[in-house]
């Protein structure tokens, strides 16, 4: 993985230095709220309902044991003894005091972490395949095309004070695992017919409150010119993005009103001019960040295959486990693992000081040291021999980090919600537990299939609804929180955006109207190996209105 | 007019605090000073802008409420859960606020 270089390490400390004086002034009563606001959100400190909240960046969610220590020691001295991860690949800690804040960052520092352009109207945290590296149907790493991004948008002088935030997605295989399509650049790395690398380019695509599927503006960008083209875009959104409405704001909202082919056409009147200058990426500086992220060395481990038959075997549990959460790696003896941060009946990507570490143990005895951050907020463990998944899995049962959910209906993403969020009109949470809780049973999980739920406690869709095989939209009205129901959600290659079902359901029916749209899906299937958003695609929303609401005409809430 | 506390944020750890009868910023709900008047709620939002300029609190804000059998409840979930904490058994040694404190009016 990428590694800090001497510039790298004087930026980051200065930066924390520089946000300790601030703080220092802050809290002495010489800088004004006003004044520190913006300061401290450009280091990814919020104020949430109940305390400040830090969010550490986890660039493209790679990290490696020490790293995850330090997030564990972070939780533990800092906070109440737990992290939560999010949908950006990143961490964000509930309770921090503001006055130990840049001890902390100065701890992450250490560690080379921190928590810059986490929030603001930057360049965010660049995503990416959490299986990057390692997954059999991958063209190319993508992570060193998003850590040139992340150098190159790092204080970006230009860029730092954008129309409202900017979201970049990188994948780098056909099947995606990025949600490209739901932001504001998504950047599909593939081979045109020369075996040469460059990308197809989506744009304004993203969620909130008026959620868009990217338009593709760009089949082959050649990599060389990977900033020149970004470059262009971040241009002509700067220059025309909507600056009078901040929900009009955001790039989706150009794109709409523009136009994609006219959009496309100004942004390569901005690329004409910036293709042959300082941002063309010469071949020698892509392969030095390239050479970062070369794979471990993986040695053949044939036995695995026996091995991993007569555990099987043997345990029912750990058999259900490798079926749901072992994914297939470039090398067939290896795998990528999915530790579930969805404990039944738990906090969708909580996870304590404890679990941490015992994950960072496990990636450094054997995973090589490496441990990814998916987007819906699990973790990865992405290089593993199938010979060391026994131990692994006995390791993660320590833990209690063993629940055999990734894609199932389960494996949840929900937003903090109102439990924390300032921005939150509901609580997201409880109803991922209990909804979590309701379809436990692994007979029952195994029966659906893969199903994806999606949870926001409010517009700004951090639960990603949208694009959920079902979506929840919590809300409230007249003082009380309503769950607005969409279906047919999807944040793939084939993306679409869920469509609102009917009326909201209260809390305490919402579980019941889910096991209704799981009821009438099992009905309808035409057998158990078409999914839930398959069989939504053939059939439509009807049978499921009539379902929730009997005869009458579902309005929507 | 409903019954009115005075609710921020403290600026050195952000935790919530309410406006007492004695002037000091508390962590419990209950402690708070309730404004039942228009006067009382303008002495309220001075003291608050006061306080914000001090750079004593953030987030400063005047929250309605209700007294149930002596308890203060704010009448919004929102400032329900700020008071009580999380609903959920967030952490280790943090169950979350009872059920009993959630549930609207």
């Amino acid at each position: 993985m990428y590694r800090y270089d001497e510039f790298d390490h004087a930026f980051v400390s200065s930066r924390v230095e520089q946000f300790r004086d601030q703080v220092g002034r802050r809290l002495s009563g010489e800088l004004a709220e006003d004044a520190f606001k913006p300061l401290r959100l450009m280091n990814g400190v919020y104020l949430q309902l109940h305390a400040y909240m830090l969010r550490v960046a986890i660039p493209y969610g790679t990290l490696n044991a020490r790293q995850m220590r330090m997030l564990a020691y972070i939780a533990r001295k800092y906070d109440r003894g737990y992290g939560h991860f999010t949908t950006r690949q990143n961490i964000q800690y509930n309770w921090p005091k503001l006055s130990e804040l840049p001890d902390a960052l100065a701890d992450l520092a250490t560690v080379e972490m921190h928590a810059l352009q986490t929030s603001g109207n930057c360049i965010r945290n660049v995503t990416a395949d959490h299986f990057a590296g390692a997954a059999a149907d991958e063209v190319a790493d993508p992570r060193p095309y998003a850590e040139i991004l992340r150098q190159w948008s790092s204080v970006h002088p230009e860029f730092s004070f954008l129309p409202r935030k900017f979201k970049i997605a990188v994948t780098g295989a056909e099947r995606d695992r990025a949600a490209i399509q739901v932001h504001d650049i998504g950047l599909h790395l593939k081979k045109n017919d020369n075996g040469e690398i460059g990308f197809a380019v989506y744009v304004g695509g993203g969620q909130g409150r008026t959620p868009m599927v990217a338009k593709k503006i760009r089949d082959f960008l050649p990599e060389e010119d990977l900033l020149s083209y970004t470059t262009a875009i971040m241009r002509v959104y700067n220059l025309h993005g909507r600056r009078d409405n901040k929900y009009k704001a955001r790039i989706k909202i150009l794109v709409h009103e523009t136009g994609a082919e006219e959009l496309a056409r100004q942004v390569e009147v901005e690329f004409a001019e910036l293709r042959n200058t300082e941002l063309k990426l010469p071949e020698k500086d892509i392969a030095a960040i390239t050479a970062y992220f070369a794979p471990p060395a993986l040695a053949a481990r044939a036995e695995g295959w026996a091995s991993l038959a007569q555990w099987k075997k043997a345990d029912a549990d750990f058999a259900r486990w490798v079926q749901h959460n072992v994914h297939p790696h470039k090398h067939p003896d290896y795998a990528s693992v999915t530790i579930s941060l969805k404990p039944i009946g738990g906090i969708p990507g909580d996870a304590t000081d404890a679990q941490m570490e015992a994950v960072a143990d496990i990636a450094e005895e054997y995973a090589f040291d490496e441990i990814r951050v998916s987007h819906e907020q699990n973790l990865i463990l992405p290089h593993v021999a199938l010979a060391d998944l026994e131990p692994i899995y006995r390791g993660l049962v320590a833990a209690g980090l063993e629940t055999a959910n990734a894609g199932l209906i389960t494996d949840i993403i929900a937003c903090p919600g109102l439990d924390y969020c300032a921005l939150a009109n509901a609580r997201s949470i409880p109803v991922a537990q209990e909804i979590s809780t309701r379809f436990g049973s692994p007979e029952r999980q195994a029966e659906i299939g893969e199903l994806k739920i999606k949870i926001s406690g409010c517009i700004n869709a951090c639960g990603h609804h949208h694009v959920g095989h079902i979506g929840l939209l919590g809300v409230e009205k007249k003082g009380e929180e309503l769950y607005q129901i969409t279906l047919g959600g999807s944040g793939d290659e084939n993306t679409s955006i869920g469509e609102i079902i009917g009326r909201g359901f209260e809390p305490e029916k919402v579980t019941d109207a889910i096991e209704v749209i799981v009821d009438t899906y099992l009905g309808l299937r035409l057998d158990p190996s078409e999914t839930f958003l398959t069989a939504y695609r053939r059939v439509g929303p009807q049978p499921f209105k009539d379902a929730l609401y009997g005869d009458k005409t579902a309005a929507a809430a | 007019m409903a019954d009115k506390v005075l609710t921020a944020n403290r600026l050195s750890d952000g935790i919530s605090v309410w406006l007492d009868a004695a002037g000091n910023w508390n962590e419990s709900l209950q402690a708070a000073f309730v404004a039942r008047h228009k006067e009382a709620v303008d002495a309220l939002e001075a003291t608050g802008k006061q306080a914000f300029a001090d750079n004593k609190v953030v987030d400063v804000n005047v929250v309605d409420v209700e007294e149930v059998d002596g308890v203060l409840r704010p009448l919004r979930m929102r400032e329900r859960i700020r008071a009580a904490g999380p609903t959920i058994a967030y952490a280790a040694g943090y169950a979350g606020l009872t059920a009993t404190a959630v549930p609207a009016a």
